[in-house]
């Protein structure tokens, strides 16, 4: 056959794209199961870090078993409502008209008490970023945070998730003295706020630290009535 | 035909791309992707790791295929080649090595628009036979990672005071504690990549006559 003719190009490129599809899609369907695991004990492990506890991939969901005591869905009115907390897709939910949101909540016995672990996410520069913070039960006081990014550049933006960047969230209060959600502001250098409701940002990482406080702000916006109802 | 499987002339396809051929370098290929991957070590290295992997399997697989190949779509089969293979490595990476997946995130994806994999398939793979192009796709692989690992040393190192991560200016000399040094915050942005490669190419070609146009 003519290796430069139309009906062969037609034929070989079609041959080629449906022969390419099929093993790729074989490939992902039969891996499906495993990368679906890999996904949930890593929300295992996020969720348990928020409240300071190390886990490994091998003890994740033992140590979440005993710890985590009740997993539960609220709206934005801080009513429960029916739903599988672990399993919610905080995407599609954030999607929503806000009276439709179901926004999950994890209660965390811990050696300091009761903690309540929010899930949240947001936009970094590049794509989704989203992380795990633990309050006190004066649902105000922040007992832990995780956060986590899918594209973030290394050594700049996605320094979120270091221990560097986390660590400082541990005391910072929501709410300020009048009780107005203020959340927490992520500052550049030289920018004022007041110290229990502000952290050091990431130089370079600027994209990434104010669309990580704009993810504060707005979930826990979200869940206002709830932590107003709980106090 | 029947040379040996690493005569002279094989041998050369592994070593040229190293110094005189480099793809970075002297060819100016793949900047984009040295720039972007290159503030640590480590995802630098398993950058490097992927592209050779990728490249070399590519090269195979298009020289298999060279015959057969409409000369109007070779781009776009290339293409699906390379797409496919980043897919699939993508996908096992995700299932078996999660972590390391994570560190690659979207690497995986600025692996395909490396213009060192088009390059090598265009230029080599087309007309050479698998062996020749599994060798070329190694030796470029080779060249980029050699590069790159030296650009991310040195980011890392004057940029955040360690390497791979473990700490080599000692805490007691950061000025916060009371010390005399500071880290160079611009090392960690990309344009210091771009002048520590143009560094790199300065050195190479005052040592390598050949590389030097008149």
């Amino acid at each position: 056959m003519n290796r430069n003719g139309n009906t062969y190009t037609v034929l070989y490129a079609a041959i080629m794209v449906i022969l390419v599809a099929a093993i790729l899609a074989s490939i992902s369907m039969s891996l499906k199961p495993l990368q679906v695991r890999n996904t949930e004990i890593e929300k295992k492990q996020s969720i348990l870090a928020s409240v300071n506890i190390e886990s490994t991939v091998a003890n994740a969901e033992e140590i979440y078993a005993e710890k985590i005591k009740k997993e539960y869905v609220v709206n934005v009115n801080g009513e429960q409502v029916e739903g599988d907390a672990f399993n919610i897709d905080l995407k599609k939910e954030r999607a929503k008209p806000e009276e439709e949101m179901l926004l999950p909540v994890f209660e965390c016995q811990t050696d300091d008490g009761l903690k309540y672990v929010l899930p949240l996410r947001g936009t970094g520069l590049w794509g989704p970023v989203w992380g795990y913070v633990a309050l006190n039960d004066d649902m105000n006081t922040i007992y832990g945070a995780n956060f986590d990014h899918q594209g973030e550049t290394p050594g700049l933006g996605a320094e979120i998730s270091t221990d560097i960047f986390e660590k400082p969230f541990v005391g910072k209060k929501l709410f300020d003295e009048s009780g107005k959600l203020v959340s927490i502001t992520v500052a550049k250098i030289g920018q004022d706020a007041p110290a229990e409701h502000k952290v050091d940002g990431i130089s370079g990482g600027t994209i990434t630290s104010k669309g990580l406080e704009q993810m504060l702000l707005d979930d826990f916006s979200s869940y206002e009535e709830f932590l107003k109802k709980k106090k | 035909m029947n040379e040996p499987l690493f005569s002279k002339k094989n041998l050369k396809l592994l070593s040229d791309p190293l110094n005189n051929s480099n793809p970075i370098t002297v060819q100016v290929l793949g900047i984009c992707s040295a720039l972007a991957v290159t503030a640590q070590l480590k995802p630098a290295i398993v950058m490097s790791i992927s592209v050779t992997a990728v490249v070399a399997l590519a090269n195979v697989i298009i020289s298999l295929l060279r015959n057969t190949i409409p000369n109007r779509i070779r781009i776009i089969v290339q293409l699906v080649v390379i797409a496919a293979l980043v897919i699939l490595v993508d996908q096992v990476l995700k299932a078996y090595v999660y972590d390391v997946s994570k560190q690659l995130s979207v690497f995986v994806g600025l692996i395909i628009t490396n213009c060192i994999l088009m390059g090598r398939l265009e230029a080599f793979a087309l007309g050479n036979r698998p062996w020749q192009s599994f060798l070329d796709g190694i030796g470029n692989g080779a060249g980029y990672a050699a590069i790159l690992i030296i650009v991310a040393f040195f980011r890392e190192l004057l940029g955040s005071g360690s390497v791979l991560g473990f700490r080599i200016i000692p805490e007691s000399w950061y000025i916060i504690n009371g010390g005399f040094y500071a880290n160079n915050g611009m090392m960690i942005l990309p344009p210091m990549a771009l002048i520590t490669i143009g560094i790199i190419i300065w050195i190479q070609r005052s040592r390598n006559r050949k590389l030097i146009e008149n």
